[in-house]
């Protein structure tokens, strides 16, 4: 009987959905956090897995219990702001410092502004900076513990990040990095920092999968090597080279994977050259001028708080018009 | 209204911390510890019961053009002093809270009280008034300055129940502001099922 189903336009759907798109990015973040998890080891499992669970059980609570509305763990959402929130922070954290990032991921930044499509900003980075101004001492301890491979090192190894070795010790205190090493895997650093390799597979499937579109995180590219190729033309001795600066720290981790959210970015092509063009000026100021040795975080929350204005500005063509 | 009830609406019903969101500037800035809280609260209250005892008694002779300044001249009158009083007996305080004892002048609580209430009530009521508000700020105070210090020390009232330091941000600019958002939502929720 009900053979026709009478239905007011549009008719026809693409298949992508919040959760599509969602699980698509927790499979461009697989790498990485495979990479991590072999160079920590137990630790590392043991912070993503902390992350994760808080994430995804808070985001239940919340919209369960104090909401009362549609429960929205489904989408994979507060997954992605779990493994980025891990991936962010050192493998030594403790797990009650991950806890409480996650609290204020899923509770301050994501839940309290509606939940997803409308925070303000990155739910991860607003974990991260919260813990970094917090626990600065479990936030910067770089140790590195003994992981599944790599033990070849040592066994236990404490070193500062290169960005951080930079800050203290100036250029100089760089000679003999090999930027091989870098691309395959940092000798410290923040879990999901380990390998550039591993997060430009992702980058890649996202972009093949047309998850993300590549205007953002180019340009931020784009802009951190031009900034740093100018000062490094005008004195190497004290600035460091473009190369360092894209391979080294969260930048290609913030570019690909954070500054590209699709809710805390703008939502035109040229609105997100002028985000990425702001992240990138932010970023090289906070490192080679700023207190922090790294300043991607930062630089994503400051640009997050202008994508209405910048929204504003570069408003998408109107279809028809 | 009666005069009971003129203490009690600025506790809950017009909270000047919780409710008409007045004098953030000393909330969010002097709420480090529940002592210095409290202190601020405390030296507000002060100067707000005797300005707008003193408002209310000669605000029939003030020309309308120029009542602002007038009682920008009285309030700074009580807040020097206040000043020279806490500088005297409370020196500590004193250093801690630092600039925000002076901006009391400026203070839109003390500055809103005598525009809306103390020039055309009584004198007595005047007093009751500050009193209320007053009350409600140390008190909204004390409760933002205690969470902080709870969350960002480890600490209540100075007396520290665990050892080393705590989420380091509550006693920083961006707690303040988080601490005092959720403590409105609180409030709100609380207060709305009466």
């Amino acid at each position: 009987m009900d053979r026709l189903i009478v239905s007011p336009s549009p008719h026809l759907h693409t298949k992508t959905s919040t959760k599509s798109l969602m699980r698509d990015v927790v499979i461009a973040l697989l790498p990485a956090v495979i990479v991590s998890v072999l160079f920590y080891g137990w630790s590392e499992l043991l912070v993503l897995g902390v992350s994760v669970a808080s994430c995804v059980l808070l985001e239940f609570l919340i919209t369960k219990y104090l909401l009362k509305g549609a429960c929205t763990i489904g989408d994979w959402s507060a997954v992605i702001t779990g493994v980025l929130l891990a991936l962010n922070l050192p493998a030594t954290t403790p797990w009650w410092v991950v806890f409480i990032g996650a609290v204020v991921a899923i509770g301050v930044a994501k839940m309290t502004f509606g939940g997803i499509g409308q925070n303000l900003f990155n739910p991860a980075i607003a974990g991260r900076v919260f813990l970094l101004i917090s626990f600065p001492t479990y936030m910067t301890d770089w140790t590195k513990p003994a992981g599944f491979i790599g033990n070849a090192l040592s066994d236990g190894y404490t070193g500062a990040t290169p960005l951080g070795i930079a800050k203290e010790g100036g250029v100089a205190a760089l000679e003999g990095m090999d930027y091989l090493q870098t691309l395959f895997f940092n000798i410290g650093g923040s879990a999901g920092e380990l390998s550039a390799i591993a997060l430009l597979i992702g980058f890649v499937y996202l972009l093949a999968r047309k998850v993300i579109r590549p205007y953002i995180t180019l340009s931020i590219w784009a802009t951190v090597i031009v900034f740093s190729g100018i000062f490094w033309l005008i004195s190497p001795e004290v600035y460091t080279d473009p190369v360092f600066n894209l391979l080294t720290g969260g930048l290609l981790l913030g570019s690909i994977f954070m500054a590209t959210d699709y809710v805390t970015s703008p939502m035109s092509n040229w609105g997100g050259v002028i985000f990425g063009v702001g992240i990138g000026v932010i970023t090289m100021l906070i490192r080679y001028f700023g207190a922090y040795p790294e300043g991607v975080s930062f630089a994503i929350l400051i640009m997050n708080s202008v994508v209405p204005l910048i929204n504003k500005v570069c408003h998408a063509k109107k279809y028809g018009r | 209204m009666g005069k009971f009830q003129l203490i009690t609406k600025g506790l809950i019903k017009e909270n000047p911390t919780f409710v008409l969101l007045l004098g953030m500037c000393p909330t969010l800035a002097t709420t480090t510890s529940a002592i210095n809280g409290m202190s601020m609260g405390l030296a507000t209250m002060f100067v707000l019961i005797l300005s707008n005892i003193v408002i209310s008694a000669i605000a029939a002779y003030i020309p309308d053009k120029v009542r602002i300044p007038s009682y920008i001249v009285v309030i700074a009158t009580f807040v020097t002093l206040l000043q020279f009083v806490m500088q005297a007996y409370v020196p500590d305080i004193y250093e801690t809270l630092g600039l925000f004892i002076p901006l009391i002048v400026v203070n839109c609580i003390v500055l809103g009280r005598a525009e809306a209430f103390a020039n055309k009530n009584s004198v007595v009521d005047s007093a009751l008034d500050g009193l209320g508000i007053g009350l409600g700020f140390t008190m909204s105070l004390t409760i933002l300055g205690l969470v902080r210090e709870i969350l960002g020390s480890g600490s209540a009232f100075g007396f520290k129940f665990i050892e080393g330091d705590g989420i380091l941000a509550f006693v920083l600019a961006p707690g303040a502001f988080m601490a005092l958002g959720y403590l409105i939502v609180v409030f709100r929720k609380l207060t709305s099922k009466k």
